[in-house]
Order: C-alpha cells, then sequence, then structure tokens
C-alpha cells in the first residue's frame, strides 16, 4: 500500500526541498521505489537538489492537463533506480493545477510507487493545499526559530482541516522535522530546545537534523545529503528519520559532526 | 557589558518560548474567527445605534493579548453633547 508523504512548512526556506530529496533517497536506498514530486509550481527547485535540471522534458503540469504521459514526466535517478522526480513546471503558475488533474495524477503514482513524497511550496495559498490535500503523512518541517513555529503551527491547522483524510473525518499523520539544529546554542538558552517546540505544536518528532556545512554543500553538488556523504552528521539525522516514517522505533539523538583537531581549530563560526 | 547583561542575552529561548505559547493560544482560538473584531464592532455599533447616531468607522476596537488577561478596548466617538441629547430624544 502506497504511502502519500507531503513535506511542508508554511515558512520558505526552512528545508522543505532539502528534506524531501534527503528522506526520498534514504527510503530508496534501502530498496523502496520512491518518487519525489515538486508541487512549487513557477519556482522549481527540487530537480536542482537532485541534480536532475538538465533532465527536464515534461513536468507535472504537462501531466495533470494530458500533455504528457506520467512514464514521459518522470526522471530515474542516475544514481539509485529506484527513485524517480517528478518535476514541477517552472514556466506556468499555480492556478494550472486542477483539483481533479492532481487527484488523478497522485492516484497514478499510488500505483507505481511505494512512497510518493510531495515537496510542497512555502505559504497557505493554493499550491499548499493542492500538495498538502491527497497526503496520508504530512512532515512538518520547522526551524527553532519563532516565525517558523508559528507557520507550522498555522500549517498543521491547515492539515486538519484542508486535507482530504481530514474532510472525511479523518486524521491526517503529522510528524516534525527540527532542521538547522544547533544542540549547543539550544543548551546554552540561545535557541529554542527541542522539547520547546515539541510542547508548543503538540505532534510527535520525526527527526532533529543539524545544521551542517554539508547541507549547503550538497546542494552545490546537486545530490541529496544522503547520497553525497551518508555518514555526515545531517545525513544520518535523514536516514533515522526515514527509518522512523517506516515505522521502526530509533532513538532520537542529534548526530555531532566527527572533526578532527584541525578542523576543531579552524572549523569554528565566527558567528 | 557587565555580567548580567551578558546572561540576559544568552537567554533568549525562554522569552522566545513564552511569546510563542501566548502568541499560539490566542491564534488557536480565532482559527476560523479571524473576523472575531469585525463582528464585534458591527454588533456594538447596533446597539449604540439604538440610542444616538454614531458613524461606523467612530467605532474603534482593540484586542491587546497578555498571557493571563486580554483587554478588550472600545472607544467610540459620539456626537457633541448638544447632537447626543437631540439624538437621544428622537
Amino acid at each position: 500500500m502506497a504511502k502519500v508523504v507531503v513535506v511542508t512548512s508554511g515558512k520558505g526556506g526552512v528545508g522543505k526541498t532539502t528534506s524531501t530529496a534527503a528522506l526520498g533517497a534514504a527510503l530508496a536506498q534501502s530498496g523502496a521505489n520512491v518518487v519525489v514530486v515538486d508541487f512549487d509550481v513557477g519556482l522549481r527547485n527540487l530537480d536542482l537538489v537532485m541534480g536532475a535540471e538538465r533532465r527536464v522534458v515534461f513536468d507535472l503540469i504537462n501531466v495533470v492537463q494530458g500533455d504528457a504521459k506520467l512514464s514521459q514526466a518522470l526522471i530515474r535517478d542516475k544514481r539509485i533506480d529506484t527513485l524517480s522526480l517528478l518535476p514541477a513546471s517552472q514556466t506556468r503558475d499555480k492556478d494550472a493545477l486542477t483539483p481533479e488533474g492532481v487527484q488523478k495524477v497522485i492516484a497514478d503514482l499510488r500505483e507505481k510507487f511505494d512512497w510518493v513524497i510531495c515537496d510542497s511550496p512555502a505559504g497557505i495559498e493554493k499550491g499548499a493545499v493542492m500538495a498538502m490535500r491527497h497526503a496520508d503523512i504530512a512532515i512538518v518541517v520547522t526551524n527553532p526559530e519563532v516565525s517558523s513555529v508559528r507557520d507550522s503551527d498555522r500549517i498543521i491547522g491547515l492539515l486538519d482541516a484542508k486535507t482530504e483524510k481530514a474532510e472525511n473525518g479523518g486524521r491526517i499523520e503529522k510528524h516534525l522535522l527540527l532542521t538547522r539544529y544547533d544542540a549547543g546554542r539550544a543548551a546554552r538558552g540561545e535557541m529554542l530546545k527541542t522539547e520547546d517546540v515539541l510542547e508548543i505544536l503538540s505532534i510527535p518528532l520525526l527527526g532533529i537534523i543539524p545544521e551542517s556545512e554539508e547541507v549547503l554543500r550538497a546542494s552545490n553538488l546537486g545530490s541529496p545529503v544522503t547520497l553525497l556523504n551518508p555518514t555526515s552528521a545531517p545525513a544520518r539525522a535523514y536516514i533515522d528519520a526515514a527509518r522512523r516514517l517506516r515505522g521502526e522505533l530509533v532513538e532520537v539523538v542529534v548526530p555531532l559532526e566527527r572533526k578532527g583537531f584541525m578542523g576543531r581549530l579552524f572549523g569554528r563560526k565566527v558567528a | 557589558m557587565n555580567l548580567i547583561a551578558l546572561f540576559r542575552r544568552r537567554s533568549s529561548a525562554p522569552v522566545a518560548r513564552e511569546r510563542l505559547q501566548v502568541l499560539l493560544a490566542h491564534e488557536r482560538a480565532l482559527t476560523g474567527r479571524s473576523d472575531l473584531l469585525a463582528t464585534l464592532q458591527d454588533e456594538i455599533l447596533a446597539v449604540i445605534a439604538k440610542h444616538f447616531t454614531v458613524d461606523r468607522d467612530k467605532v474603534q476596537i482593540k484586542l491587546d493579548r497578555g498571557e493571563k488577561v486580554s483587554t478588550l478596548e472600545i472607544d467610540v466617538e459620539v456626537p457633541s453633547l448638544t447632537g447626543l441629547k437631540v439624538a437621544a430624544r428622537a
């Protein structure tokens, strides 16, 4: 039975696309058939983060409008053959997404894959609602920062109101993915702690992704961080989160960067 | 910067946590009722209008959210006293 997951947040720039790519790749590495779907019509970026930007021919809108077959628009990952990407359109706007068209595409993807991971656009408008509409599970990506937590609270409200599951009297499964976390700063009282965010949002924790230079390096190189450097701190955190998503019980720890003596000496941040 | 200031500067997270808790408690209560203040304004205006004429724009409503107590400030600008008497008699 396929699972449809939406990666959402309300606020932009918190790590939705990075997390979609990293979790998608981690799930695919364990042998599952995974498709990552970019719902950010007009501002697509999942293709770039996945390193497939030069292979895009058809996109989600073409499929929704019947101009291309689903199989023509899907891009198979060159590193893992169980991972595919359905890119968003860069030239159209969100109005090109019709509810019926999206429903059909998601239903077709459910037939072909074990996991359908939808990368939501920021905001609470049509695009975000379309991305969450047919999801079974929502991953709410949040930074330990006031504006991100507030927007996540808003998105949780929308998930309980505007999804198909909620409208049919069910409850959509919601998980918190805390990203850009700095355990040191949290311990010093400079940053909201995991417990603070969990208490405020009161949804279960899927994982804590530590702030890391590896995340930018991975997007620079066009590779999910879980593929580029699987032993790095953020990759280990994403791999653990993917295991929890599959239902495994994995203790939540914040992985630390393994730094050598020289790294510690010169790698210290200025701010 | 003295030591106390240094300490205060560091512990900003508890302030963030408290601000969020207060804010979200109110925002959740108002979800789906974003027009609460507009509704209040209409209803209060209707009550006042039974006794004298007031301009809709002259009724201002403000809500100040506190952790334990919130205050609702209603500011009604009524016509001058003579005008009021006339209106009240009418």
